[in-house]
């Protein structure tokens, strides 16, 4: 383990907002992107389902 | 114009070399009848760039180490507004159909529009850019530079266009979604053409971009009129 | 496995997934696997680069951007170049799978350009001093952007499904050739006027355990969007064939 303190890991030496901001923009597109897809899906079968009725 | 597309599928068979002599031909004339078309093109590129001196003040130093950039720009800009014209008037009224399915290669007739639409909108600016470059207080060896680059940079755009006109063909509001689809593939161009002049008032060597520019102009003699006939019969499907 | 349908029974077997009728099922199968494969490495992954990596002796901790960054960026060319792959594929043995491949790649491959800028301007802010320099390569990651935006616009602007496959498709093909020669006209612009010295991707000089964490995040974002694609294609199939009844197979 790399780091001393739980302080020290969120500052990142002094690049928090950068380290901490490129992560958290990742991932918070892949996830907006998952969610979109899956709201897609769900969509689609619903009407999928209602074509069937 | 149907006296004109009788040309293009005669009742003797011709060469196809006379063949694309006349669809170059005509494609000429017919866009010198309607002259206001090609000079919109000619004094788009002088009025925008004239506008460049007025935003930024007129400092001479300013001036010339902006003209290559604004000169390349605008000459993208130009020849990019007329490239829905390259099959849109044949497309309408049907002789872009005939021309597809005559037994004359579809490559070498898409290349002869292209051909025409370089001669058209992409050559005058060859000759008039350095009287703007004057302007912009840019020197001899410059300007010589500058005609020079464009000469080969406006055929390669023509070339590289023809692809975003046979895209859209036949799509409504094609203007816009031209231009979103031809500028990235023009930014070649746009480095290797400005960069020669750029080299050039920096006292090296224009050599290295022209022979780039050169480069990126046989790639797009061989791959452009192939993509361009591609799209062009999707289109026509 | 064995479909007794036709009269060339060898050719069946391998050329089946390529019909969307059966790839949707075998496409629903695969996607939980790269899923969960994908958030383990992914975490295995961050561990590494959060956790495990030490300081960078030059960009200090900044350099930790480079553990989302440089996989972004990698997958953001690699997936346009996937994406005309399958395009050329469409059009050489006119597949529909095949297009719809190509259209459900292209989102994805757009989301991580973004990231890449995204997270490459807030690497360039404490390196560079300021959100955006012209290096040459965020400079092709913008390009990369406008040939997908151009991508998306050309298959909106086409009402006729079938025309608009093709031409993207052409398009695609295009930027493809196009995005090796963007790539050093950018570099070779950049070295003309002198750009940026520090660049985000050959700053540190890369401890094994550095490679390590970025590697296993490469491996991780490829699973994701393996996962992802394959969830998208098999909408573009219910939004294409909905009549049939695929959806009770699952």
């Amino acid at each position: 383990m790399h780091w001393q303190s739980f302080s020290e890991f969120i500052s990142m030496g002094g690049y928090g907002f950068y380290v901490w901001g490129s992560f958290g923009v990742t991932f918070l597109a892949m996830g907006l992107e998952l969610w979109l897809v899956n709201k897609r899906r769900q969509r689609i079968s619903q009407a999928v389902k209602q074509e069937a009725i | 114009m149907t006296e004109n597309s009788q040309e293009v599928k005669p009742a003797k068979a011709l060469s196809t070399f006379s063949v694309l002599y006349r669809i170059l031909a005509r494609d000429i004339q017919v866009a010198l009848r309607r002259q206001s078309d090609v000079a919109a093109v000619f004094f788009f590129f002088i009025i925008a760039a004239s506008l460049f001196p007025l935003g930024s003040g007129a400092d001479p130093k300013l001036l010339s180490a902006m003209a290559p950039s604004v000169l390349w720009v605008m000459a993208l800009l130009s020849c990019m507004l007329s490239l829905s014209r390259m099959f849109s008037s044949d497309y309408a009224d049907g002789t872009l159909e005939q021309m597809m399915i005559s037994n004359q290669p579809v490559v070498l007739i898409v290349l002869m529009k292209i051909l025409a639409h370089w001669i058209l909108s992409g050559l005058p600016l060859v000759f008039v850019a350095p009287l703007i470059g004057l302007q912009f207080n840019l020197g001899g060896a410059e300007l010589q530079i500058l005609a020079a680059s464009l000469l080969m940079g406006t055929l390669a755009l023509s070339l590289i266009g023809s692809i975003g006109a046979a895209l859209t063909l036949g799509i409504r509001g094609t203007g816009v979604l031209i231009a979103i689809l031809v500028l990235p593939l023009y930014i070649p161009v746009l480095v290797f053409g400005a960069g020669a002049v750029n080299a050039v008032s920096i006292g090296m060597s224009p050599n290295g971009a022209l022979s780039l520019l050169g480069a990126v102009l046989s790639m797009a003699l061989v791959f452009a009129p192939l993509a361009s006939a591609a799209a062009l019969k999707i289109a026509l499907e | 496995m064995e479909t007794n349908t036709g009269t060339n029974r060898p050719r069946i077997n391998w050329l089946k997934y390529a019909s969307p009728k059966t790839f949707y099922p075998l496409a629903g199968k695969l996607i939980p696997w790269c899923a969960v494969s994908a958030a383990v490495l992914i975490a295995y992954g961050l561990y590494i680069g959060l956790l495990v990596a030490p300081t960078d002796f030059q960009q200090g901790e900044g350099y930790r951007i480079i553990f989302v960054h440089v996989p972004a960026a990698w997958f953001s060319m690699f997936l346009y170049l996937l994406m005309a792959m399958y395009a050329g594929l469409g059009l050489v043995l006119n597949a529909r799978l095949s297009y719809m491949m190509a259209t459900a790649i292209a989102p994805t491959g757009a989301m991580f350009t973004l990231i890449a800028l995204v997270t490459g301007s807030l690497w360039g802010k404490p390196m560079w001093g300021a959100w955006w320099v012209w290096d040459a390569r965020l400079t092709s990651e913008l390009i990369l952007l406008f040939l997908y935006i151009g991508y998306f616009s050309l298959q909106a602007a086409i009402d006729d499904k079938n025309r608009a496959d093709k031409a993207s498709a052409v398009l695609a093909l295009v930027g493809a050739i196009n995005v090796p020669i963007i790539y050093f006209s950018v570099k070779w612009w950049n070295t003309l006027h002198q750009g940026a010295s520090v660049s985000l991707t050959q700053a540190p000089a890369m401890a094994a355990i550095m490679l390590k964490g970025m590697l296993i995040m490469a491996v991780g974002f490829w699973l994701y969007s393996i996962a992802v694609i394959l969830m998208r294609v098999r909408c573009e199939i219910l939004e294409r064939d909905s009549k049939t009844a695929m959806i009770r197979q699952d």
